[in-house]
């Protein structure tokens, strides 16, 4: 494979260039990285030949940390320090999350999302998780033999627009360039259709450490359209870790744990639990600190029944995703199975009881989700890949709504709607000389505002004063590929616009990631001015191969005059490239984005009128109807 | 070829209520094909945002233009007729008595929990809702007589409401 070459400034990269992109599988329990190699997707094991990274972080009071299998040894020994399934609290206030008070940690509620205070200081969900980033980062970048042009990370399809803009903040803060962020069930469809050759309607069951997803998806050759997901971003494979855990307790009629034995009863039922899914049985002992002696065997028919309700629990979103979809389950051609915890024998029975057929389990669960993130990466990267082209049409998985009179929610763009999707919304003043206008958005289906998470609140100002009613105020939400949302305003009468980046009530500001930036900078070897600088190199080189790529293809769309400016304004920016002044550096990408706005509008629409063109018109009157 | 020209010019097809919808799928793909976010992840920002939008309309355009209510409504926009569908509510009294009657048979089942009740009515409007909408192609393909079409719109969104109901019902009885 050839390696990443480095292009001297002023030299453009050769069109063939194979970039290095990763998928990275994000998960509760266990993180992956996969990168396309000769057309195929594969996972990067570490030193030792191991796929998967623990998803275990441990904090030295020196600052330091340990991730993965080595963090993971620490956890009965330093509980406190050793931050496990730190995806539960990504986007989220201490009350969202469930089993407090068996987890060791000292959670302080930020004013964004929880913090845990380690000996190294409080650490944010944020900040863990770019360190299991940053270590997936190194091994790709070790494997590949150069820097990363970007990532493909995966979420649950589930994940609302908090936790999804918190997996971003944390890429952003681990140093990766985020190419997009994928839903989990999509990126297993990938894998596997692609894979099978597959068409027709399947459904994707993800039942992670700490999520599940129901995802629906019309497979026709080359698009992947997900026709409804649903699910519950807070019950996973960990929850049938601590059904075990009680029946424990109870079984052996244990007084309350410390921290550590608790940790360690914890870790014996996740034990159990792996072992049941090939055996009928399976023991449960412990000595703990106390001297009592644990010695159960749990079989495979007690576990079954101590986690019924968890097992129909994954069957309801199931059913709503269906419907959803206007299908029933007999129109489900596959059913395809994700995440470790679908080994559990119950589950296979329940799925395949619910479907009527045996489900696909014919790609390993644990990492099918990091293959398909890296096979759409090397897709995003622009690389070509042996397979034909695909294109993949996602949804937002919660309806976005706002606040109106007595509490109640408006919905602005429902779920299930494919991404990207806007809606714009005419608001007007109820006083007289009124000069701004609250707006709270919420996600979720409920009706009564409480019930539903609340994303932002903002306020509009400036409103030029008018009688009330006269000002008309359209406010634009928009949600990006990635599933997220942003919001303009705009007064329609005097033209004045605002712009507002919505800052989830569960999130974190700008100022607060710089800070983490600086913060996580300072135990790292290089320092922050020389990495903000190389980081605008490689964007400046990005966007000028960008750039000379269209130039070569379009040139004909431009007049002499035209292409002129803009290939001087090439040449101002490889010079500024070359320069170590990272403001140079941005002003010239700036000077560059404007020059060729004309020129991606025109380019945009040649493209259009190209697909379009060479159809017969008369093909289409004959009255089709739904 | 703008952004702000009408769903139909942007995939290329006429101005009409019968509308060939596998045609209208496999256009709609093939300009998601082109404009997609995903075809503009390495390109610069600016081509990244108008890539957006691009296919954010593409979308708005499809929804609009697959489902028949919205595709009448959509054309009575294009033909300058406002449905008023907020300010006048007012509507026949025959139809009002109807649509209680319909209420109350739905409501009837639903308590009853008679799943096979609810099935008949829900095939029964659907056979309805389809006349209906054989009537409103003819009325703004043919006839052009938006005056006729607004009142009969009106009523559609009135019966598709209904129909979303019955579905509702039948879904918490499997529940």
């Amino acid at each position: 494979m050839a390696l990443f070459q480095i292009a001297e400034p002023g030299e453009s990269a050769p069109p063939h260039e194979h970039k290095l992109a990763v998928g990275i599988d994000l998960g509760t329990t266990n993180s992956l990285v996969a990168t396309v190699r000769s057309g195929i997707a594969v996972c990067l094991n570490d030193d030792q030949g191991r796929p998967l990274l623990p998803s275990v972080v441990h904090y030295h009071a020196d600052g330091s940390t340990e991730v993965g299998h080595e963090a993971r040894r620490n956890q009965a020994l330093d509980p406190k320090n050793t931050i496990v399934s730190v995806k539960r609290f990504m986007g989220r206030g201490l009350k969202d999350i469930a089993h407090v008070e068996a987890m060791p940690y000292d959670f302080v509620e930020g004013p964004g999302m929880v913090r845990v205070r380690t000996q190294a200081g409080v650490k944010s969900p944020v900040e863990v998780s770019a360190e299991i980033l940053k270590v997936l980062k190194e091994r790709g970048e070790t494997a590949l033999g150069g820097e990363l042009v970007g990532a493909v990370i995966t979420v649950p399809a589930y994940f609302d627009d908090a936790q999804r803009q918190a997996t971003k903040d944390a890429a952003r803060l681990a140093g990766l360039n985020v190419l997009r962020l994928l839903n989990e069930p999509t990126a297993a469809a990938i894998a596997y259709g692609l894979d099978n050759a597959a068409e027709g309607i399947y459904a994707v069951y993800d039942l992670g450490g700490g999520t599940f997803d129901i995802s629906i998806l019309k497979l026709t050759k080359g698009v992947f359209e997900v026709m409804a997901t649903g699910g519950d971003s807070a019950l996973g494979g960990d929850d049938f870790d601590h059904r075990i855990y009680c029946w424990a307790i109870e079984q052996a009629r244990l007084q309350p744990l410390s921290a550590e034995d608790a940790r360690r009863l914890m870790m014996s039922c996740r034990e159990a639990k792996e072992f049941l899914t090939k055996n009928p049985e399976a023991p449960i002992s412990l000595r703990l600190s106390t001297g009592e002696n644990i010695d159960l065997r749990l079989d495979v028919a007690t576990f079954a029944e101590i986690t019924r309700t968890l097992v129909s629990k994954t069957l309801q979103p199931v059913k709503k995703a269906l419907r959803d979809a206007g299908l029933r389950p007999e129109d489900v051609k596959g059913v395809v199975m994700v995440g470790g915890a679908t080994r559990m024998p119950q589950i296979q029975k329940a799925v395949g009881d619910f479907f009527r057929q045996d489900p696909l389990t014919n790609l390993d669960p644990d990492k099918v989700v990091a293959l398909g993130a890296a096979t759409q990466a090397n897709l995003l990267a622009g690389n070509k890949t042996g397979k034909d082209d695909w294109l993949l049409l996602d949804v937002i998985p919660l309806s976005l709504g706002l606040e109106t009179m007595g509490g109640l929610t408006e919905k602005v763009i429902p779920r299930n709607s494919t991404i990207p999707t806007a809606r714009a919304q005419e608001f007007t003043t109820f006083k007289d000389g009124q000069t701004a206008m609250a707006i709270h958005v919420v996600q979720g289906e409920r009706e009564m505002i409480a019930d539903c998470r609340s994303l932002a609140r903002f306020e509009l100002r400036g409103i030029p004063p008018m009688v009330a009613g006269a000002a008309r105020i359209r406010v634009t939400f928009q949600v990006d590929a990635d599933g997220l949302l942003s919001v303009t305003a705009r007064e329609q009468t005097t033209g004045v616009e605002s712009s507002i980046t919505v800052k989830p009530s569960y999130g974190l500001s700008d100022d607060e990631i710089a800070g983490m930036l600086q913060d996580s900078l300072a135990h790292a070897k290089d320092d922050a001015m020389a990495r903000a600088l190389r980081e605008a190199q490689v964007e400046a080189k990005r966007m000028i191969e960008a750039t000379a790529a269209a130039l070569a293809e379009d040139a004909h769309l431009l007049n002499e005059a035209e292409a002129t400016k803009i290939r001087n304004a090439i040449a101002k920016l490889q010079e500024a490239a070359a320069g170590d002044n990272r403001r140079i550096i941005n002003i010239a990408m700036d000077d560059l984005g404007f020059e060729t706005q004309e020129f991606a509008h025109r380019r945009m629409d040649q493209s259009i009128k190209k697909v379009l063109s060479g159809r017969k018109v008369e093909e289409i009157s004959t009255g089709e109807e739904e | 070829m703008d952004l702000t020209a009408d769903f139909f010019s942007l995939f290329d097809l006429p101005k009409t209520f019968r509308l060939n919808l596998s045609e209208l799928d496999s256009r709609y793909r093939d300009v998601q094909a082109r404009v997609h976010p995903d075809r503009f992840a390495s390109a610069p920002e600016t081509e990244r945002r108008l890539s957006m939008q691009w296919a954010t309309r593409a979308n708005e355009a499809y929804m609009t233009l697959k489902k028949p209510l919205e595709r009448a409504k959509y054309l009575l926009e294009l033909a300058g007729h406002d449905l008023q569908a907020e300010s006048n509510t007012a509507m026949p009294a025959d139809f009002l008595m109807e649509q209680m009657e319909w209420r109350e048979a739905v409501m009837e089942a639903r308590a009853g929990g008679d799943h096979h009740e609810l099935e008949r009515l829900f095939q029964r409007l659907t056979d309805d809702i389809a006349g209906r909408y054989e009537e409103v192609a003819g009325l703004l393909d043919d006839a052009q007589d938006y005056a006729t079409v607004t009142d009969r719109v009106r009523r559609l969104m009135f019966l598709e409401k209904l129909l979303f109901e019955i579905d509702d019902a039948l879904a918490s009885l499997e529940d």
